[in-house]
């Protein structure tokens, strides 16, 4: 199968695992909490890395999952004992961590396969030349197994608890009023994104997962109005981000994670201005066309 | 009497002796004490709430009324204390308790619609995987139809005024099908006509045999809304039957006797010589 097929694959998986949990980020109002772990798990990376010798997609996922919940636990811990506002706290942790990261992946340089450059900026160009072997058999790039598994997991997670999550995300009050553990699918949704962001930076880069956790969630809010709605369209405009940005990528010559990233913006752009009911610019127009009807 | 029907209600290990030999009081708070950041914001509340009663939780701002509703539905820790429920720990009596936060506590911009956050007050019910059964979809149906809220049942949450959000936040509460209901300020910022129709509802739930708390901040409508009342200024004041525990000297004890609308208040109740 040619490359640009696998890019392609790569990309519509980060934008539909990242759209699913997104989606409770924006609702929840913690977007934010997807950049900060999406840095946050590198030293869990490289840990895992250290401690099992190889780059297998399980144990990645694991100390993701792992690293994820730690950093969502501390910042708490920090926000509530030292009474620091939860931005900061939010801020103080997932620098530490990352730099952290930075820091053992610069000393172990000769023994992990893990480049700086290629976490924040990711390489999806190159997704179909490194793929899963078992023993003779060629299965596919590693990408699109690990994406598959944390789209997987996203799903499970919110068909299986669509209701809690919902009702965490509007009104946790009455949530726990009912007897819904808040801080149980609070951590849950922690781990989906660590898993999400660590899935999909080796190949897209932290900047485009963090792109994508945000940019479709926040452009299907303004075209409907229903929960299942924002899921689904989220999703399928990530995808058109990323159709989009390779092809942009592919005429220009430029970076395709950059140019999904913009294409994804533009989008947001457009929709801003012209959604049917929350757009700048249809609004004002209905505001002139009904002036003029008075007149 | 239809109180407790259908469900199983222990009685309490240590039956109080004033509570006489009927059935465990709905809501028993005794020795309640809730700190945030170590400072009380609620001290040594004992309260016991009768069965049947219509209650307003008064208080001046920072009391701590919402604070005991939330304690009481143990949302919050609490520092000491106790609450019973029936005479059950709350979170073996969620099922008979409906609640209803204030309105500004949620974003009314959530994608959803009005039918959905009814059906919301159902989720207690529903198991762990299950979802909103088509049983569940006429019962929020029925419950938004009582507060005359069914024309707008697919109508986005935030297209809704702030009147009818609050009608939906209480459709919600009936949803729950509870025996309890704690509501803070259902009354607050709402028109007119919403008023009268929650205090209907209110009515028609305490005739029904069901026991409702509110939190309440409007003194002058509390005596014609509300046959219980407790005044609260981080210790409880006084609780009780309205004429005997809406008195000017338990109010100027809660507030301080500063306030111009307070004596307003304190001349009507005088004047009419209770």
């Amino acid at each position: 199968m040619n490359s640009s097929f696998w890019i392609l694959l790569t990309a519509c998986l980060v934008a539909v695992t990242c759209g699913l949990v997104g989606t409770f980020l924006v609702l929840r109002r913690m977007v934010l909490m997807g950049d900060a772990i999406s840095h946050a798990v590198l030293p869990g990376l490289v840990g895992g890395f250290l401690l099992s010798g190889s780059r297998d997609p399980l144990v990645m996922l694991l100390g993701a999952g792992a690293v994820g919940v730690l950093t969502a636990w501390l910042t708490e811990w920090v926000h509530r004992s030292g009474r620091v506002d939860t931005g900061a706290s939010m801020g103080v942790v997932f620098t530490f961590l990352f730099a952290l990261g930075v820091i053992l992946v610069s000393a172990f340089a000769g023994q992990i396969d893990l480049d700086p450059d290629c976490v924040l900026y990711g390489e999806i160009a190159y997704v179909a030349y490194d793929t899963v072997l078992w023993g003779e058999r060629d299965l596919g790039p590693r990408a699109v197994w690990l994406l598959g598994g944390a789209l997987l997991f996203n799903l499970f997670l919110i068909v299986a608890f669509y209701k809690q999550l919902k009702i965490c995300a509007f009104d946790p009050e009455l949530a726990e009023s009912l007897g819904i553990r808040t801080a149980t699918y609070h951590y849950l949704l922690m781990i989906a994104t660590a898993i999400t962001t660590v899935a999909a930076f080796e190949s897209v880069g932290a900047i485009l997962v963090v792109a994508m956790l945000v940019v479709p969630p926040a452009t299907a809010l303004l075209l409907t109005q229903r929960l299942s709605g924002v899921l689904i369209l989220a999703s399928l405009i990530g995808c058109l981000s990323a159709g989009l940005g390779y092809s942009l990528a592919s005429a220009a010559d430029c970076s395709i994670a950059g140019a999904m990233a913009v294409a994804a913006g533009v989008l947001f752009l457009l929709t801003f201005l012209f959604s049917p009911r929350h757009g700048l610019v249809t609004r004002a127009w209905f505001r002139q066309r009904s002036l003029l009807a008075e007149e | 009497m239809a109180g407790n029907s259908g469900k199983t209600i222990r009685f309490p290990r240590e039956a109080k002796p004033e509570r006489g030999a009927g059935a465990p009081a709905p809501i028993e708070v005794a020795d309640l004490t809730v700190t945030y950041h170590r400072k009380p914001v609620l001290r040594d509340i004992n309260l016991l709430i009768k069965e049947g009663g219509l209650t307003a939780v008064i208080g001046p701002n920072g009391a701590g009324k919402s604070t005991l509703l939330k304690a009481i539905m143990g949302i919050i820790p609490l520092a000491s204390g106790e609450v019973r429920v029936f005479g059950e720990p709350i979170d073996r009596s969620r099922g008979l308790v409906g609640y209803v936060p204030q309105r500004g506590s949620v974003d009314w911009d959530f994608p959803t619609n009005a039918l959905d956050v009814v059906l919301m007050g159902r989720y207690g019910k529903l198991g762990l995987f299950q979802r909103p059964r088509a049983r569940d979809r006429e019962t929020a149906l029925a419950c938004l139809e009582k507060v005359g809220m069914a024309p707008y049942a697919g109508r986005q949450i935030s297209q809704l005024s702030g009147g009818q959000q609050q009608r939906v936040f209480l459709a919600r509460a009936l949803a729950q099908e509870a025996e309890v209901y704690l509501m803070d300020e259902p009354l607050a910022g709402v028109d007119a006509a919403t008023e009268r129709a929650v205090i209907e509802i209110l009515k028609d739930l305490q005739a029904r045999g069901k026991t409702v708390v509110c939190v309440h901040h409007d003194l002058q409508t509390v005596t014609s809304y509300f046959d219980q009342v407790v005044l609260l200024n981080l210790r409880l004041v006084a609780s009780g039957p309205t004429e005997s525990a809406f008195t000017p000297s338990n109010l100027r004890a809660t507030y301080g006797g500063g306030l111009t609308l307070l004596s307003d208040v304190l001349e009507t109740l005088e004047r009419s010589g209770s």
